[in-house]
């Protein structure tokens, strides 16, 4: 237990100051902030995170918010377990058509307001699969999206700056 | 160490039960071809000759179709062949003999169409409902974009194995999970805590990997093969590179073979971190979920640094590297090492003593060697129940073909096991990246692609963190790629998982599979 004890005190606080990101570096993610939307989320955002046929490259980069450099819940913004207790939808992947009815689903049983986020490349315009008999492609190919996040994958620093992004007061 | 003989024994029982081998060599493997009614018979000889069921898949010529299975025993492999016809392709069952080769085979059946004549398990496996029951997305006359609806329905009638009786209840759970994990479906039957019977049905991620490799050129099959499961992105692209090179009789620069193995070492060292701290985690134990989340953050953030990508994307290209170790990098590399050297020691300690933690790790998910055995577990999995394989000490492929590779085998078969199995190959991981560093000299990173002839294949088998990979690749004219099938360790591990959470308790289904941690991305393609 000593042993324990010394690393933790002996770590320390890892977590890094992240800065808000400014409207120009929003815009270099081709993120659009609706002003609206900011004021019903501000302050704290709960996400449930859809893999909808990613390779799971994104998910292993989403981990690493929660890891302590990046503490992503410091900023109010925390991961749920069920669509019916979040406020965002973060999806991965080309949507797999084996994925289809349970994105949508996922989509329905998610209560209003709400907002999509479209998490790397393939999320974002099919990427690598592209679409076809087994891909239908990007996520706004099968639910509305709000916003974007490109990447192969995004890595956790321009996921942390969208999501605050969603935030901003 | 090795019965040089195996082979020659094995051909003359095989002659004796009156097999026709006719004998070809296909990259790092035996190509043997045989008569389609013998593919059973064959097998039960290959399991009495201590044989392994590695990989099987299929392809189309004209109006048949090939279908292979690859052995391998003591680092050597077999890659079996036969040929089947339309308009009824069909052939006699591997899986009656080998429980692994089940749901390869049913694999092949939705995609070919090639009947597998008395599979003990005749449901549907990767196909879903994206496409009818009587079409084949891998023939040759299906068209890569299909003929979809506009929304794909749930499969909803797939009949899982029922059980029934008093206090007999049924879980449900997924295609979306709770956490950030990927998406399958589990179905389970238990009776209080316990669990009766685990039924896993994957196929959710398929995302058509085998269809759209076709016609890719070499370099956007590596992007493609780096994108099989994005954990091992590394192990996949340089499997799939290695299977063109070999096709195309290429052979990449020494540089260029440290740089992948490198590489390959790190990534081994990042999933293994990530995935101790989420065991622990699973269990509850969030100082070393913390620590070890803390460790891969600082090991990914080098890897950034020094090549570019955190996981390592796209550094293997046809014919060798995009990326170089500097003599700088060497010596950042060789410091982030003796770092993670010294703040492992700190907190394995403080683990291995950690009564709580043993509380639920020893004996929970144990999987016994016989079944390890039986369905070929890879990889750690594999290691931690006495299964003593490592294609890089077995059937070492270069850089590992110049140093010993030491492979730590346990047999206590449970949840801890697996974790210190990988600890251990966090060690051997980290001696090997000092070793390919000591031994960089100067020297191109990259050989001139030869463009291959017209039917040219090539097999590339290596170590990837969760096991062995096996890559198979044809090429067609025109430097494009006619057939490429990835076989992720992932296809063996997941069955076996459905044995090791039995009679354990629903709660720890979730530590369970983070100790086995197959991909559903490299399964489903």
């Amino acid at each position: 237990m000593l042993r324990l004890f010394k690393k933790i005190l002996t770590t320390g606080v890892v977590t890094e100051p992240v800065k808000a990101p400014k409207d120009d570096e929003l815009e270099q993610l081709g993120i659009k902030i609706k002003s609206h939307i900011d004021r019903k989320f501000s302050g704290s955002i709960a996400i449930r995170q859809v893999d909808a046929g990613s390779c799971n490259g994104c998910e292993l980069e989403i981990h690493a918010l929660n890891n302590p450099f990046y503490d992503i819940e410091r900023f109010g913004i925390h991961f749920v377990a069920s669509p019916r207790h979040a406020d965002v939808l973060l999806v991965t992947g080309p949507v797999s058509r084996h994925m289809q009815t349970a994105l949508l689903r996922t989509y329905e049983a998610t209560p209003n307001p709400k907002w999509v986020i479209a998490a790397g490349d393939c999320a974002a315009c099919g990427g690598e699969f592209g679409v076809s008999y087994a891909s239908c492609g990007a996520v706004a190919n099968v639910i509305p999206v709000d916003m974007v996040i490109p990447g192969c994958p995004p890595t956790p620093l321009v996921l942390m700056k969208g999501l605050l992004g969603l935030m901003r007061k | 160490m090795h019965a040089p003989n195996w082979k020659a024994d094995f051909l003359k029982q095989t002659d004796e039960a009156g097999i026709m081998v006719e004998q070809l060599a296909i990259g790092p493997a035996d190509l043997w071809q045989i008569a389609s009614d013998d593919w059973q018979r064959f097998a039960q000889l290959a399991l009495q000759h201590n044989l392994r069921w590695a990989a099987g898949w299929a392809e189309q010529a004209r109006d048949w179709f090939l279908i292979n299975a690859c052995f391998e025993r003591e680092g050597r492999y077999i890659l079996l062949r036969t040929r089947v016809h339309n308009p009824k392709p069909e052939l006699p069952s591997q899986a009656t003999v080998y429980p692994a080769a089940s749901r390869s085979e049913r694999h092949t059946q939705d995609m070919f169409g090639v009947n597998f004549a008395g599979h003990p398990d005749n449901r549907p496996w990767t196909r879903h409902k994206a496409w009818p029951k009587t079409r084949y997305p891998l023939r040759k006359d299906f068209p890569v974009q299909g003929e979809p609806e506009a929304v794909t329905p749930p499969d909803r009638d797939y009949p899982f194995v029922k059980a029934y009786g008093a206090g007999v209840y049924e879980i449900p759970v997924g295609p979306v999970h709770a956490g950030i994990i990927e998406p399958g479906h589990f179905r389970f039957q238990a009776v209080g805590e316990t669990i009766l019977n685990l039924e896993e049905r994957l196929g959710y991620v398929h995302k058509g990997i085998e269809k759209i490799a076709e016609g890719r050129t070499p370099e956007q099959l590596a992007r493609l093969a780096s994108r099989v499961s994005g954990d091992t992105t590394v192990g996949h692209c340089w499997a799939a590179c290695l299977a063109m090179e070999r096709a195309a009789g290429i052979e990449i620069p020494p540089r260029a073979a440290l740089i992948r193995g490198i590489l390959a070492e790190r990534e081994r060292v990042a999933n293994h971190l990530g995935d101790m701290g989420a065991i622990c985690n699973d269990v509850g134990f969030a100082f070393a979920h913390m620590q070890f989340a803390r460790l891969r953050e600082l090991w990914l953030r080098c890897n950034e640094q020094l090549f570019g990508h955190r996981l390592l994307m796209d550094r293997i290209v046809p014919g060798g590297v995009d990326c170089d170790v500097s003599e700088q990098a060497g010596i950042a590399i060789k410091r982030g090492i003796y770092q993670l050297k010294v703040e492992l020691g700190e907190v394995l300690p403080a683990l291995d003593l950690n009564s709580s933690l043993e509380d639920r790790l020893y004996t929970a998910g144990l999987l016994p060697e016989a079944i390890a055995a039986a369905f070929g577990a890879l990889g750690f999995v594999g290691r931690a129940s006495g299964q003593d394989f490592d294609v890089r000490r077995d059937a070492p492929y270069a850089p590992y073909d110049r140093l010993t590779v030491k492979v730590p085998v346990e047999t206590q078969a449970d949840i801890a096991s697996r974790f210190w199995v990988r600890y251990k190959e966090i060690s051997v991981a980290l001696k090997l990246i000092g070793q390919f560093i000591d031994l960089l000299s100067p020297g191109d990173l990259r050989s001139a692609w030869k463009t291959p002839e017209a039917g040219r294949e090539g097999l590339g088998i290596v170590e990837g963190w969760r096991g062995e990979i096996i890559t198979y690749i044809r090429f067609d004219a025109g430097n494009t790629i006619a057939r490429c099938y990835p076989r992720d360790p992932s296809l063996l591990n997941w069955p076996v998982l459905e044995k090791l959470v039995l009679d354990n308790i629903v709660p720890d289904f979730p530590v369970c599979n983070k100790s086995v941690n197959g991909s559903y991305s490299g399964h489903d393609l």
